[in-house]
Order: structure tokens, then sequence, then C-alpha cells
């Protein structure tokens, strides 16, 4: 556990990629099997026991120190890990007594480490967390972080809990592997979801000890082309003939994929856009799956014909059980917008528009509703998408229209490329609404913000009882930069008029407070909010330090969006242009 | 200035908000919330909050007509050390140890206030009805604690302390007194600085393994620097220390002081590449500006007490954390009150909540200052890299 715990430390503070790799490549080149493998599968998040609960971290930590002083520690430090890792303490042997010298004249015990537990190995711990009862497992924690330094302590918590956020992507850690020989990585996708913990026949097969582990997965995931999104300077060098265009949805990535398996069975997956098996959650979209080809596309809920919102499509996610009800309310549609391969062969090498026309005739031939293809945006010059792009019901988007945050621009000659190739792809999102708004209260975030207040929660004004009132819309911590961050912070500290816990409430009323200027994708009515609406995917666009508190928006405003639904873009442009920039 | 006489029923709270009324003609945001704080009398001695009382610019003691640590210009400001959070320039007349006024002077220049006295440790100083004395704190070279006593009562204002050994001060002595006002900068049972002498293996250890990376540590300019360059020498380290120019000139008091810190030459612009294998002190906030750049293949480190929270090191783009701080740990916080065996504690800045806390759940009378402009919570402070001159040190 000690090797793993220094790994991951020192992982959390590199911040540079090849430096991570080859942290990652000698641990893996001197760990032993298994505690490596169960290591790998810790960094893919592909342990396969269930994970300790905070609740029960939280427990064992009130046991033994203040609740109150606990609880003001992990809003100080923002993270249950490192806290309980960092309060947890430490049994000894002999109580310290000072003042009191050796009777005797022996030599004084030192105080150490007063525990007889051994220093648990990596793959003990996920031993016996596959083995040990629910009842059992505290008493089980607790002995190990008893026999762990502070360090150990943090990451075994980590990796109990499965939260291990070290900056390091499966795809990393694969890399990694694949780097103790000569191996691509892409040909550790193509067989890993066949693989199992510890990976013994993956590290044998890697270090040309053993052949090519049998991949036993007919539909494997294979890494997804990505696309950068499109900044202005973009557009001055790029041909527009070059490119083609198609709908950017507001929907979820995911891949389909089908294969025949050795006995003729056909075994159907369906991958999120990190290569997570969700086949689970779709069993309708599954059921579409009568073929054998790898499909990109994007998860939609289509009713009616209709495409529906992204807040629509939330209300089918994260669910633990999948019902018929649920199902038939939030039926899944899968649209296409590129294939890596049919039958046996592969088409990634192709470029796009052989692709495409490769796409099209299978949807054709397929003829499932449940899956169709996403249409081309056709344009001439970077001036006619952008038309398109901020009213898309004018080309052709009808119904659909709500559920299209932008467009996408695709080389008519681009390979599928795994990752995020430079030149290929590219997004372009629409312009978000804008509202100014009253900040209101400030929180401490977590993990980077740990211990700043990085979260804020804002307010528009309304008519109350008492004349006019800010009523909270929303909160946002993102947005600002790291600079601004300091700031923001620095208002929250000295402008608190009352503290709960880790918030704090910052003066606000008409002659005082701070502006936020908030930019946000979309809104909904909801009933768990004050005001009764709700925005999606808030984030701080300007600090309008120059801007007096009650010349701030009004909830009218906001239901205005909501009326019109989203159809106008940008109604805030028009506005924008009055005053100075800050 | 509210003048409270003896026995003025004046509740601690009251002034305050007077004050915060007073100040910008509306509500504002309290310094002080209205916690319960009853004192009761005692027929022989003073109440506490006739001796000392906050005000908006810092702890008063209206009998003695003296201010400790004002954050604005006073009259008569007893100074606690040189970090200028604490001492600032511009008062009429400044009472502190001489190191303190050497180290304001070399911040502020000679004409810092208009008038100074130095305070020889241990020896007691008369203003009106109460007796005032200074006593080594153990936080940087200079820095003291201020006993007041009148009437009976005895209240330590400790200013920042640290209860670890360092070879650049002298060490804190503990001062029973019956009111303990104390900072809780490292205030959370998270807390635990490991051992100082760890810290600095753990860094001699890495030039040792990257003998062709330059190590860049930053340090806050008063004490903290110096403190790692004394433990750096004992620890055998010969080899000269660099400097950003910023630390030169304390650096150079320190050791006109007599404190042995070697050879710690300033760091020329044209040789920072070839620095492979040197240590280089330089200020928090230049660890990762381009300055450091320009050395080999640069190994940031911070020496810090914040560095024992990981996402505080990750936030500071810091590489090598060295958990080393001149303020006390949760640990010691504790034990320094029980030692005093105060009744009642004041907490000054920091960590406020959970020390009030402690005291109370320990039968010990307490109550959070939030007193401002000190260190502004620590962490305030240590986020805010290009403030560390202004501010205290971690």
């Amino acid at each position: 556990m000690n090797r793993f715990a220094a790994l991951l430390d020192r992982l959390v503070y590199e911040p540079r990629r090849n430096a991570k790799l080859r942290l990652l490549v000698d641990y893996f080149r001197h760990t032993p099997d298994p505690d490596r493998g169960y290591a790998l599968a810790a960094l893919t998040n592909a342990l396969m026991f269930k994970e300790a609960k905070p609740g029960l971290i939280r427990g064992l930590v009130e046991e033994r120190t203040d609740p109150v002083l606990f609880r003001m520690s992990y809003h100080y430090v923002g993270d249950l890990a490192e806290t309980a890792a960092l309060i947890w303490p430490t049994p000894r042997a002999i109580p310290s007594i000072s003042n009191s010298p050796p009777q005797g004249g022996g030599e004084p015990a030192a105080p150490g480490l007063g525990h007889n537990t051994p220093i648990p190995t990596i793959t003990e711990v996920v031993e016996a967390l596959s083995t040990t009862g629910k009842s059992d497992l505290p008493a089980r924690v607790a002995s190990w972080l008893d026999a762990l330094d502070e360090t150990g302590r943090w990451a075994l918590l980590k990796l109990i809990t499965r939260e291990l956020r070290v900056g390091v992507s499966a795809r990393l850690a694969k890399t990694a592997v694949a780097q103790l020989g000569q191996i691509e990585p892409d040909e550790i996708e193509l067989i890993w979801h066949g693989l199992e913990a510890p990976y013994e026949d993956l590290f044998a097969w890697v270090e040309g000890r053993a052949g090519r582990p049998e991949s036993g997965n007919p539909a494997p995931f294979r890494p997804p082309m990505l696309a950068h999104p499109l900044e202005d300077e973009d557009i001055a060098k790029l041909e527009a003939a070059d490119f083609i265009g198609e709908w950017k949805w507001d929907g979820i990535r995911l891949q389909a994929v089908s294969g025949k398996a050795a006995d003729g069975r056909l075994v159907r997956r369906i991958y999120s856009r990190t290569g997570e098996d969700v086949s689970r959650a779709f069993p309708d979209l599954l059921d579409a799956l009568e073929f054998e080809a790898a499909l990109d596309g994007e998860l939609l809920i289509v009713r009616d014909g209709r495409v529906q919102s992204f807040n629509v499509l939330q209300q089918r996610l994260n669910r633990k059980t999948v019902t018929a009800k649920l199902m038939t309310e939030f039926p899944a549609h899968l649209r296409v917008y590129d294939i890596l391969t049919e039958g046996e062969e592969d088409l990634r090498d192709l470029p796009f528009l052989a692709r495409r026309e490769r796409l099209e005739a299978f949807v054709a031939r397929l003829g499932d509703p449940r899956i169709d293809l996403s249409p081309m945006v056709p344009f001439t010059s970077w001036d006619g998408l952008a038309a398109a792009r901020s009213d898309p019901a004018s080309i052709g988007a009808g119904i659909d229209t709500d559920a299209i945050e932008g467009c996408m621009i695709k080389r008519a000659d681009s390979p599928y490329l795994p990752g995020r190739p430079k030149g290929y792809w590219y997004k372009w999102k629409r312009d978000p609404y804008l509202v100014d708004a009253v900040m209101m209260y400030g929180q401490r975030g977590h993990g980077k913000r740990s211990s700043f207040y990085s979260d804020y929660t804002f307010g528009v004004w309304r008519d109350g009882p008492d004349g006019e009132e800010l009523v909270p819309v929303g909160k946002a911590y993102h947005g600002f930069t790291d600079e601004e961050l300091m700031k923001l912070d620095r208002y929250v500290r000295n402008h608190t008029v009352n503290r709960f816990g880790p918030v704090r409430e910052v003066e606000y009323g008409k002659d005082r407070g701070l502006v936020l200027e908030v930019a946000f994708e979309g809104l909904q009515r909801s009933t768990r909010h004050k005001s009764g609406v709700a925005m999606r995917f808030p984030r701080i666009n300007r600090i309008r330090w120059d801007k007096p508190p009650a010349e701030a928006d009004r909830i009218e405003t906001l239901e205005k969006i909501l009326a019109r639904g989203e159809k106008e873009i940008h109604p805030f442009r028009s506005q924008q242009t009055e005053g100075q920039e800050p | 200035m509210l003048q409270l006489g003896v026995g003025a029923s004046v509740d601690l709270g009251d002034v305050l908000t007077r004050h915060g009324h007073d100040r910008s003609g509306r509500r504002s945001a309290p310094a002080l919330q209205s916690v319960p704080f009853i004192l009761y009398f005692d027929s022989m001695a003073l109440r506490s909050t006739d001796i000392l009382t906050l005000t908006p610019q810092g702890l008063y003691c209206p009998l003695g007509d003296f201010h400790i640590d004002p954050v604005r210009s006073v009259k008569r400001a007893l100074i606690t050390h040189g970090h200028s959070d604490h001492a600032r320039a511009g008062h009429q007349s400044v009472l502190a140890t001489r190191e303190t006024l050497l180290i304001m002077g070399e911040r502020y220049g000679k004409g810092f206030a208009g008038s100074t006295q130095g305070a020889v440790l241990g020896e007691s100083i008369r203003f009106g009805d109460v007796i005032v004395r200074f006593t080594p704190a153990g936080h940087v070279l200079g820095s003291a604690q201020i006993v007041i006593e009148a009437g009976g009562t005895r209240i330590v204002v400790s200013g920042d302390y640290k209860r670890e050994r360092d070879p650049t001060c002298l060490s804190y002595e503990v001062v029973p007194c019956d009111v303990f006002i104390t900072e809780a900068t490292f205030g959370l049972p998270v807390f635990r600085h490991p051992a100082a002498q760890d810290e600095v293996r753990k860094l001699l250890h890495s030039v040792a393994l990257f003998p062709e990376r330059t190590h860049i540590v930053g340090a806050y300019a008063l004490g903290k620097a110096q403190r790692v360059m004394g433990m750096l020498r004992e620890e055998g380290y010969d080899e000269p220390i660099y400097l950003h120019g910023a630390m030169e000139r304390l650096t150079e008091l320190y050791k006109s002081e007599g404190i042995p810190l070697g050879e710690t030459p300033k760091v020329a612009a044209a040789e920072r590449s070839e620095l492979a294998g040197a240590i280089v002190i330089c200020p928090p906030s230049s660890i990762q500006d381009l300055w450091s750049r320009r050395f080999p293949d640069p190994v940031t480190c911070f020496a810090s007490g914040w560095m024992r929270v990981r996402a505080r090191a990750r936030q500071r783009g810091v590489e090598l954390p060295l958990v080393i701080s001149d303020h006390a740990d949760w640990d010691d916080l504790c034990r320094t009150i029980h030692e005093t065996g105060a009744g009642e504690v004041w907490v000054t800045h920091g960590q406020e909540d959970a020390l009030v806390h402690w005291c109370r759940t320990h039968g010990i009378a307490a109550r959070p200052l939030h007193m401002l402009g000190y260190g502004d919570e620590g962490e305030g402070e240590e986020a805010q890299p290009a403030r560390e001159e202004a501010g205290g040190t971690a």
C-alpha cells in the first residue's frame, strides 16, 4: 500500500503529462503482480468491489474526534479522504508522559506507533473489500488506518471510496502500461473490455512474456474522435469549402457496438465517451443494435418524432433501475454521425465523406426508428453557417431546434482519429444567455478550489412584500480566472454579514453588493428553487465591479426567456452594448 | 475613540458595532458577532474588557492609552513583531523589541514612527495603572508576547507564535495568565506540522536526487526564509544558498544580529541558467513567475504550514511541499492554552471558530474576535501570493 500511496502522492503534485507517465511506468515496472494490476484497476476505475461510503469514514472519524471540529476541518480541506487522513489520531503504544523522568535507569521507551497490524498491501485491501461483509468493514478499515501513516491513510481512503482524482485518466494509465513494451495504447483499448484485474495476462503480453490475451469481447470500445472549440482566429484560417457542417446535439455522446462472439452470439455494448460500459442503462436502445458495426452518435430522447431538450434527457440518466415506465416516458434514441467499423472492416482510415456514404447506406438498411442519421447542414461560407447556428430552424432543423446547441464543423477528408487531433473537427456553440445578478452567498469550494470561497449564489430583483428584494436564481462556481477567484474570495471574506458553516452571506442591497454577469445555456421551471426557475450550466461570465446592484436584472427577464422558449438565441446582446467595459 | 473608564459597563460587542456604524454610516460586515459573553465581576480584579477592548484600529488598552499591533495610525503602538500586518508605519510612537524596531526601520525607512522605544525582554514598563512586559514568542527574530497587568488581572497578547525550535529566534516562553489572547492561523486539528527538520531533509534528499535541477524554495521574506537557511546549515549543507533580491536586506539584518546563515549570494540575472543543483530562496509570489522559469528545470518548493493540505500545494503549482511553519499547529495551540492556565481565551485571527469550540468543550471561556487585517484568516493571505509582504507568514 505504501508504494501505491507514494505513487498517488507524487502524481497529485505533478502537472506535466509526460512526468506523470514516467511515474506510472516506473511504478508498473518495479511493482510485482498482482499489486500493480490492482493499482491499474484503481486508476482506470475498474475495481469491482463496492466502494466504501463516505458515511462509513465519517463515522469512524467521529468515533475518534470531536465531530464539530471534524466538520469544520472538512469544510476547510474540502476533501473527505484527506481530512480523515490528517485528523486520524495515530494510536500510540505508550501515552506520552511529560515531566516524568524515566524510572529505574532504563531507556525511556520512544513514543511510537502502537498498532500491531502490519501495513496492508493493495492486493490485501482489494481482496478484503471484496470478501468482507458490511458489518465487519468498519473495523477492518479502522485497523488499516491505524497501521498506515498520513499518506497511506489518504491513499487508502481514496482507493476504497473509488475517488482517486489524481489527474490520471484511464487512457494515461493504459498508455503507461503500453510503454512497458512496444505496444500502441490503442491495441490495449481493443482488448481492454475483455480483461479483468489484476491483468497478469496483459502485463505478460506487454512485457513480451506471453501472447496477446484473447479479447473475448467482440464489441470493444474504440477511443472516440473529439473536436476543438472553434475560436474566432480559426475561422480566418479555415477554408469553408474544405469542411462540412452538422448540428451539435445537446445530448450524450455514445458509441454503440455490436459484434459476433466465437459462438455466433451477437454481443451488444453501449459505451460512454470515456469508454465506460453503460449498456445496462439503455436496454431499449441495446435492443436496436441488430447489426455488426461500431457507430458514433448522440443519445437523445425523442417523443412523437420530436427531440427533447437536455433537461428532459437528464431525467433518464443516473437512474439505478430502468423501469418500463421510464423507457416509455423517456425513449432512448441514437442519432448517429459516424461509423467506425462495419462487419470485419475498419473504416476509420477512410475520409469523412466516404464514411458518411457508408453510414447513410447502413442506417437506411437498418430501418430502425430508434437509430437515425444526424443531417448535414449545408453552407457555403462561414457567415452562412453562423446564420444557421443562430437560427437552426431556418435551415430545416424544424421542431428539433430545442436540442441543438450549435454546429459541428468537420474536414471532409478527415480520418477517424482517437483523441483530439488538431485541424480536423471543431465545435461551434451558440452564444449563451446572459443576465446581471447580485452575489448573495459564497461557499467554500472543493478539490482544486478547496478553502477558497468559489461557489457563488446570486439573485435577481423581484417585488416582495416590502418592496424590491433579491431572490436567488442560481449558483455558479466557474467561468472566472484564478486571478479573479482571488478577488472574489477576498470580496466574500471582507463583506461577510453572516456565517453558516462553509457558507457566508455577503452584503447585498440596492446600493451595496457585487454584480455578476452570469452566462447560462437554458432555463427550466423548478419547484425546488424559490425563484421557480433553474439555470442550466450557469457560470460567471464577467464580474461587474462597476455596476450598481440596483441595476441588476429582474426576475421578469428570466420569465421572458422561459416564455419565449429557447428560440431567440441571445436576447441580451442589444443591452450589452451599453456602458463601458470595466 | 471611545474612552472606557474603570467599571464602565460597555460590552465589547457594543463598542464594535457602534464603530462599524461610525465608519461607514450604514450597516457593514460586523467584525464581531453578538456572541453571548458574560464576565462576572470579581470584587478584586478589573474586568478583562476594561483592560483591553477592540477598536477599529485593533486591540486597545484604555487605562494605559495604547494599542497593540494597530492596523491604522495611532498615538502609541506596542508591536509584537515585524510582519507588516502587525507592524505598520505611521504611528506617533512605537514600543517594540530592538530587533522588531530594526526590522521596521529596514522595511519602512528610518522615519517610520514619530518616536521609538526599545523594549527589553522581561522588563516592566508602566503606563498609568498598567504594567507591560515583553517576552519571547518564538515566531520570528524579535517577536514577543505582550503581558499586560492591571488591578490584579494579567492578560497576555501572544501575537503570532510557535513552540517548535527555531535557530533564528528565541523560544516561546509560557506566561501564566488570566486571559490569553491567541492567534489560530492553523487552528484546525488537520494541521499537525511534522518536524521541520524532516522537511528540510526532504529538500536535501531531492537536491541529491536531481543534481541537474534547481530547487526554488518559496519562503516569506521575514523569518521563514532565514529559518530555512539556518536549518539547512544545521543539517550540514554548506553550499551557497542563493537569494532572490527581495530576500537580501532582511537576511543581512539577521546576519548582523549574529545568526549564522553562511554564504547567501544574490542571484544575478545572468547566472540563473547555471545554477543546476543549487537551492534558491525567493518570495512565494516568485515560484511560478517567469523569473523562476529561467533556472534549469526548476523544482518548485514552498515552505509553509499550508502545504499540509494537498489542494493548497496544488493550487500553487508546488511540486515539493515543505511543511514548515512559524505558527503553532493545532496541538501546540491547545497545549499552550492549557499551559498558560488562562480561564478565558480570545482568538484574534485564523480558524477562530474551531479553537473557540475546543476551548469551550474544555471548560475555558472563549470568544472569537474575528479581527480583520491580520493575515486575513491566514488562508486569504495564502491565496494571494503578491501580498506576502503585506501579510503575515504561515
